[in-house]
């Protein structure tokens, strides 16, 4: 914890550095509350983890799924599509390796039970108001909400796959 | 003679304000706790769903509204023949096409007579037939998506009025023309009206599976005026009726000159027999310019192509295909019971309405019993089709709908009143006032073989006192009645939009079921269309500059765009990611010189922008879709047009880790 705030007040300071206009030289820019940038020792409680980093292996979620065996070998076929229907439904807003509009998906399964993920897949609207952890990401990512792609089980079982696939 | 013509009408006036006056002073006389019954029986609780639908035309507004009953609630506007910026019909690219016809683009429509497409004589809620009357076209809206996919315009026509009614099983959908004119179109002098000009009655066929809509042919009659139109039901299906005034053919003054006959005429059609005759090779093609313009739902766009000719039919040319039925008083409505047997024209400066017998007019053409014919068509004696008469029933009849009691409705204009009769005793049952001047009326499948009834509702043409005053403008009124009892009780006042010329109604059930919620983007064939950040690109092809761009909760990709210049013509073609039901996304940029774009959920539309000046312009999301919608922006820099400012852009390069 403690090395991810030091490498964050580094970037940070970084990205102060290069503000400012490209194509117009150095204007005057500020900052007011600006999330990570204010004194870290008390904005930020030690204690305090972000929803998109907590672990919740127990936790289905809400919606159609209650149980999924996801076996012992990743399926190939059933990869190429989930990466086909991800790539089209939901690259929108999130990028498999690093945080977008909505988290990356990478990892996703240490940190979250196979039939939370299809659910939030499948019954965002229900999840973000109804699961603890849903709820919380929600405001993590700014109120953006997790659109309904309207996928199909199948897709979405599919999407699961593909996320295994990712490290 | 005309004097006293004219004291029984100012008799009969003051008589029958006389009874309208004790009908409103009871009805205004309702206890309290009548009044609340009456509140019960319109009121939909909040979030329950209406039980029938009604599609009310706009009129002069060029549109179809879309209202529930009981509650009078409007949901919808669905642009037809109007541009229309709240959805970007007509401005935007796509659907530019629709209102092209053979004078060029207009952008505007007077619509009349909503029909909904019928099988076996019900009405079936697959689409909705309706009528621009200034410059004829016929349009056809789907009722799974809502959504006007077919216009084509009528050549030969002019005043699209006796339109646009279906038959029986959606074999047409009929456009007969108000204004007789020169055909084909020519410089003559107007004086020369008689004898030259013609109108034109036009069967557009209606492919069964598709609904595509083709002009299959026209029937030259005589130059009258063909005033409203009703398909034959059950014995009758294969003829069509049409109501006619003018019949003295006159051209200037016609409040005088086309009031002089004692009677004009219903037109009865064989359009089954001039069907046969045409696919036998009958009539002729006449070259003509008309618009035939077709949305595709997988392309999200419209095309509309030129037609060079028309199939043209002279009625003397098919025998027993053509009569007339004589009619008192320039008839106006011109419509057929459910059974098919009755026909019935209101001649409007008439007191009485007539009703002609389907039977007795086919005996009256089997014994060949006529009575003279006009320009060659056999006039039928007016005695031997007359069913009978509704004496003294009102001042101004107009229009005549049905319930499946065997009762008949009828609008009276000059009275301001809906009487209710029964078929074949001709006897007036119940009258109720309506406020004011009512012309058309509309029962759920009132116009059909099987009525749905319950509920009937008239259109009014004057507002004056009914709601708190707007200014000289009003919105027209509309009334509900409760039909369901012996007497007719009004329920509702509700505004309307534009003028409510007609409308159709029927149960929710139905096309309820098969309302679309998205398009699916696996069906999105559009040629602009992205569907991932990979198709996300800008492509310039020499000053024109094409934007592949998408939209979902809540960002355009690109939202930052570098590389226009002064002089560029813009293509913005923003395709909605979104795959949930109700989350459009809107589109707007600053001095956009058309409307805002709003794109449902897997469509794409395309917005053409030529900016006007150097600088760096936002551009947003106009329709409130998520928490975040008014972060939903982007910007577009335009630079001088000599600049060499690379094509750039660019989505979240600035999201922090």
């Amino acid at each position: 914890m403690k090395t991810t705030l030091k490498l964050m007040t580094i970037f940070f300071a970084t990205l102060l550095i290069s503000c400012g206009g490209k194509d117009e030289k150095k204007k005057e820019t500020f900052s007011y509350e600006k999330k990570t940038t204010t004194d870290q020792t008390t904005a930020i409680k030690p204690e305090k983890i972000l929803a998109s980093n907590k672990v919740d292996l127990v936790n289905k979620g809400v919606g159609p799924i209650k149980n999924i065996d996801l076996g012992n070998e990743i399926d190939r076929k059933l990869v190429t599509h989930g990466t086909e229907v991800f790539k089209k439904m939901c690259t929108a807003c999130h990028r498999p390796n690093k945080k977008f509009i909505g988290p990356a998906p990478t990892g996703i399964l240490e940190r979250r039970t196979p039939e939370w993920v299809m659910n939030m897949i499948l019954n965002p609207e229900q999840m973000v108001k109804e699961d603890p952890l849903a709820k919380e990401l929600l405001m993590e990512f700014n109120g953006s909400p997790m659109a309904n792609q309207g996928l199909t089980e199948e897709d979405a079982r599919a999407v699961l796959e593909y996320f295994r696939t990712l490290k | 003679m005309k004097n006293s013509i004219q004291i029984v009408f100012a008799t009969l006036a003051i008589l029958i304000g006389l009874t309208s006056c004790n009908n409103s002073s009871k009805s205004n006389n309702k206890s309290g706790a009548l009044a609340s019954n009456v509140a019960e029986k319109v009121y939909v609780a909040p979030g329950e769903h209406d039980e029938f639908y009604a599609f009310i035309s706009g009129g002069y507004s060029g549109n179809l509204t879309v209202y529930g009953l009981p509650s009078g609630r409007m949901f919808k506007e669905i642009p037809v023949f109007s541009q229309f910026p709240t959805s970007g019909y007509g401005y935007s690219e796509e659907t530019k096409p629709m209102l092209n016809t053979s004078h060029g683009f207009i952008p505007w429509g007077d619509s009349h007579h909503p029909d909904i497409s019928q099988t076996n004589g019900e009405i079936d809620g697959r689409f909705i037939f309706i009528n621009e009357n200034n410059t004829p076209r016929i349009a056809k809206i789907d009722l799974k998506t809502f959504e006007t996919t077919e216009i084509i315009e009528v050549p030969n026509s002019a005043g699209n009025h006796s339109s646009s009614f279906v038959t029986e099983n959606t074999e047409y959908v009929v456009a007969g023309t108000r204004f007789s004119v020169p055909i084909p179109q020519r410089d003559m002098p107007i004086i020369e009206y008689k004898g030259n000009f013609q109108g034109a009655l036009s069967f557009i066929s209606v492919a069964p599976e598709t609904g595509a809509m083709d002009i299959k042919f026209q029937v030259l009659m005589p130059g009258f005026n063909y005033d409203l139109a009703h398909p034959g039901r059950g014995a009758s299906h294969g003829w069509f009726f049409f109501s006619t005034y003018n019949s003295e053919e006159a051209s200037t003054l016609l409040e005088v000159n086309a009031s002089q006959n004692d009677k004009d005429f219903i037109a009865a059609i064989n359009w089954k027999k001039i069907e046969e005759y045409v696919n036998n090779g009958g009539g002729k093609m006449m070259p003509a310019d008309y618009a035939h313009n077709v949305y595709d739902e997988h392309t999200h766009t419209a095309t509309s192509t030129m037609k060079k000719q028309v199939r043209v039919v002279n009625p003397t040319d098919v025998p027993g295909a053509v009569f007339f039925l004589p009619t008192p008083k320039s008839p106006h409505g011109c419509d057929v019971d459910p059974s098919g047997e009755y026909i019935v024209g209101n001649g409007k400066l008439s007191a009485n309405l007539t009703v002609h017998s389907f039977t007795k007019m086919l005996a009256a053409i089997d014994s060949k019993k006529f009575d003279g014919e006009a320009y060659g068509i056999p006039i039928l004696k007016f005695e031997d089709v007359l069913a009978g008469s509704v004496e003294q029933a009102g001042l101004g009849p107009l229009h005549t709908e049905f319930d499946s009691e065997g009762n008949a409705y009828t609008t009276f204009f000059i009275s301001s009143e809906v009487v209710k009769w029964k078929l074949g005793t001709w006897e007036v049952i119940d009258r109720k006032p309506t406020y004011y001047s009512v012309g058309h009326l509309t029962i759920p499948g009132g116009n059909s073989r099987k009525p749905q009834g319950k509920y009937m509702f008239a259109m009014n043409k004057i507002t004056k006192d009914r709601y708190l005053p707007t200014g000289p403008e009003l919105e027209h009124s509309a009334q509900l009645y409760d039909i369901s009892g012996d007497k007719m009780e009004l329920l509702l006042d509700f505004p309307t939009h534009g003028e409510p010329h007609y409308a159709a109604a029927m149960r929710a059930d139905i096309i309820k079921e098969r309302s679309q919620k998205i398009y699916n983007l696996e069906d999105n064939k559009h040629p602009y269309a992205a569907f991932s950040d990979d198709d996300v690109k800008i492509v310039r092809k020499g000053n024109e500059v094409h934007i592949y761009m998408t939209t979902i909760r809540s960002h355009f990709s690109p939202d930052n765009i570098e590389g226009i210049k002064l002089g560029d013509k813009v293509y913005f073609h923003v395709t909605n990611l979104e795959q949930d039901f109700d989350v459009p996304h809107g589109f707007a940029v600053l001095g956009q010189n058309t409307s805002e774009l709003l794109i449902m959920p897997g469509q794409t539309k395309t917005s053409v922008w030529e900016p006007t000046k150097v600088g760096v312009w936002p551009f947003y999301c106009t329709d409130f879709c998520s928490a975040l919608h008014q972060e939903m922006q982007g910007y577009i820099r335009v630079s001088p047009s000599n600049s060499d400012v690379p094509l750039k852009w660019s989505l979240g390069e600035e999201i922090e880790e």
